[in-house]
């Protein structure tokens, strides 16, 4: 800005609201599409708001909340969604570690590894969806017969069977989403001292005693951070799990969110699912303030 | 234009009224840049005037085959009223498409003519989404009761008076192959199936045919696709006497757990005597069908088109009738013309409406071509259709048709469905015991009749 240079009390009060005034136009679609929704959600979840009539309904007070403690599926189905997260974050963070570090290691070449590795996390989740219902797909996928290959006479229906089904779009999502977090931990890898490296090499440490002790705790925020990400990108889990089984076989994998979209859109209980989502959330919020916890901690102690 | 420029008058416009004053002008520019005007179809969703009177808004949620075969309907109508504006629009099948329905309605913009499923019938007709229709009316437009199937026509009724006008009826069927079936020596001098009613029958013939393809009798979809099970389950449960699920518009359960026990003990048969995989999908059914992996397929007749395109010998024949207990049953739906409650007269057009109404079921041969039975008997019982096959072959599928149970989580795609469907598909796996699987469906019914119904 031009008023830099010569500061007077009406350009400087201009620079006071130079900020907001750029900031206003997303504080406007922020007050409107999440503020807005949210305050609704809120009230709509103390009334028996309903999808197929105008207007809020009737007031219901806590009743809302009280169904929702008491269903055993919202309780399933938030079990689901944790085992989901359970399932994705722990291989997720630790061989996006693992490949970041040994990606890193080539010389020549390495780009093809960030490419090959990041490729499937820009295809659409549709796309990897039916991509991977071929695979799985009973009878005639790819995935049974080569199990059968390792001399499984019959191998377990992947989608099908109660048991491995979340375990089979557990693995889809690891193989398609894996590429955001080795990019991250790559860009991390970049922050490590070349010095540090060589200090180790110095004092007579070997590769992997330098990845253990010296990469892996330096890489400590980017865990954090790619780990909170990951949870909080697995607990909002459902566009995969809809198109691949929708929930199914027999309600083993249906998500939260799925809750959520049956009982507001199929059913047409409003207040219902602002409740149920009112309540997960509070599960993501608290998920994202340990985070905060945790970061404050690790830059006090630095 | 219903909106005039704001006056100055008032101290300061209303936000609303600036936006409204703002997209008349914007609407108004646009019609004089597009001389048809279309480009103020938006402009009027905004401002919620009236559609120029020579418009129709028509919504369907038909894609693929059927899809294609609605355009060609829609063209058919426009051949015919050239001074009629016709838009169409299609939307994803399933509760997207009721979704966008009911909002719309509930927003004083909806279609003047919709698609519904009849099994949605008594909820959207409860919600007050839709316009009551006059038999006089429809009289005018050629619409009378004795041209119609009798049972869609009866579905098609709320409350004592029509609400809808049915263009179909489309019914679970069986699918065979019948190269397998000669060769299994399933075929009589006609090529007609031998008995397969009765429950052993069923299965021997299942037996019979699985001898041939070294893989499997027959299939039908299980994962994913609960409303198959809950298809297969409730003509079964019907041809026992069941009955009904629920009464009262879903507010009591009044399911016989015996029958659905006994149903339900005939389904695990099917897998545990290994004539149908346990493990299919909706695709994979008919993959085992058309690659020769199994040699009958249990599944909607919308799927007609799909192995025709496989280019294989098959046939079609309404659901085997395994219980003699009660009348013959298969489940089935129907797809309906609806008028969605409009906010004035003006908006509605009745007779414009209803004039599309009758031009879609005086085109009702292209509409059977796509494996749906006519609902109209003028086609139903023209030469066209009975040499249409395999499609007339399970035309009298549509005398057992029977509906989901009316309630509001119930019908096409529902709540209803995944819950009994997904109890089905666990007794068929072999994770739940027949009697075990009734009393869950009772249970979870019971959950959600204990609801509050938010029509």
């Amino acid at each position: 800005m031009a008023t830099t240079t010569a500061p007077s009390s009406t350009s400087s009060r201009g620079d006071r609201w130079a900020g907001p005034g750029m900031l206003l136009p997303f504080a406007l679609f922020y007050l409107v599409f999440l503020v807005g929704p949210l305050i609704y959600t809120v009230v709509a979840g103390f009334f028996e708001t309903s999808l197929l009539k105008s207007g809020l309904g009737d007031f219901a007070g806590l009743t809302n909340y009280k169904e929702v403690l008491g269903d055993a599926e919202f309780w399933r189905t938030l079990r689901n969604t944790l085992w989901f997260t359970v399932l994705t974050t722990v291989p997720l963070v630790l061989l996006s570690l693992a490949l970041a570090v040994l990606a890193d290691r080539f010389v020549r070449g390495r780009w093809f590894f960030r490419f090959a590795f990041f490729a499937p996390f820009v295809l659409p989740s549709a796309v990897i969806s039916l991509l991977f219902m071929f695979i799985y797909a009973d009878q005639l996928g790819l995935a049974q017969e080569a199990v059968k290959w390792f001399g499984v006479e019959t191998p377990p229906s992947w989608l099908g069977d109660p048991d491995w089904a979340m375990i089979s779009i557990a693995a889809a999502t690891v193989w398609w989403t894996i590429g955001f977090n080795f990019v991250l931990y790559l860009a991390g890898l970049q922050d490590v001292p070349r010095e540090v490296h060589e200090a180790a090499a110095i004092d007579g440490a070997g590769p992997w005693q330098r990845i253990r002790h010296v990469v892996v705790p330096m890489l400590g925020r980017t865990t954090t951070l790619v780990t909170v990400l990951q949870i909080i990108a697995s607990l909002k889990v459902f566009d995969q799990i809809y198109m691949m089984t929708s929930g199914g076989p027999d309600g083993s994998t249906r998500p939260s969110l799925q809750l959520i979209y049956d009982t507001g859109f199929v059913e047409g209980r409003v207040g219902y699912a602002s409740t149920v989502s009112l309540l997960l959330f509070l599960v993501i919020l608290f998920v994202s303030l340990v985070w905060f916890a945790l970061v404050r901690r690790a830059e006090k102690e630095n | 234009m219903r909106d005039r420029i704001p006056t100055p008058s008032p101290p300061a416009p209303s936000r609303r009224r600036v936006l409204r004053g703002g997209l008349a002008l914007g609407a108004t520019g646009a019609a004089a840049l597009t001389v048809g005007g279309c480009g103020s179809t938006i402009a009027q969703g905004f401002t919620g005037g009236a559609p120029s009177p020579s418009r129709l808004n028509f919504w369907n949620p038909f894609t693929g085959g059927d899809g294609e075969r609605m355009l060609a309907m829609q063209d058919a109508y426009r051949a015919a009223h050239r001074s009629t504006e016709l838009k169409s629009a299609t939307f994803l099948w399933g509760n997207p498409y009721y979704t966008k329905l009911t909002l719309a309605t509930l927003g004083d913009r909806p279609p003047q003519v919709a698609v519904v499923h009849l099994s949605k019938l008594p909820t959207l007709a409860e919600a007050g989404l839709l316009t009551e229709l006059h038999t006089e009316d429809l009289a005018r437009h050629g619409l009378t009761e004795d041209k119609f199937d009798a049972r869609p026509w009866r579905k098609s009724q709320f409350g004592g008076a029509p609400h809808a006008v049915p263009l179909d009826t489309h019914p679970f069927v069986l699918y065979f192959r019948t190269d397998i079936a000669k060769k299994a020596g399933l075929l009589d001098g006609q090529g007609q199936l031998v008995d397969v009613d009765g429950p052993d029958a069923f299965i021997d013939a299942l037996r019979a045919a699985k001898e041939v393809t070294g893989a499997w009798g027959g299939s039908i979809a299980s994962v994913k696709e609960a409303s198959m099970q809950f298809r297969l389950f409730w003509s079964l449960y019907r041809q026992v006497g069941g009955g009904d699920l629920v009464a009262d518009q879903g507010k009591r359960v009044v399911i016989d757990t015996a029958a659905a026990a006994e149903a339900l003990a005939y389904i695990r048969r099917l897998s545990q005597e290994k004539v149908i995989p346990a493990n299919t999908d909706g695709k994979g059914a008919i993959t085992l069908l058309t690659t020769g992996k199994a040699g009958f397929l249990m599944d909607g007749v919308w799927q007609a088109l799909a192995v025709q395109s496989a280019k294989v010998k098959f046939d079609m024949r309404p659901l085997p009738r395994v219980f003699k207990d009660a009348p013959y049953a298969c489940a089935a739906d129907s797809h309906a013309l609806v008028l969605p409650k409009a906010p004035t007269e003006s908006a509605q057009r009745l007779d414009l409406s209803l004039g599309f109404v009758a031009s879609m079921l005086h085109s009702s041969k292209l509409w059977s071509e796509g494996g749906h039975v006519p609902a109209w008997l003028p086609t139903q019982r023209s030469r066209a259709y009975k040499e249409l096959v395999p499609q007339s072959h399970y035309a009298t599928a549509a005398d057992g048709a029977v509906y989901d149970p009316a309630a509001w989580y119930g019908g096409a795609g529902s709540t209803m469905q995944n819950v009994v469907g997904d109890a089905v598909t666990s007794v068929f796996t072999g994770d739940t015991s027949a009697t075990a699987g009734a009393a869950r469906m009772r249970r979870e019914l019971r959950d959600l009749a204990s609801r509050p119904a938010p029509v």
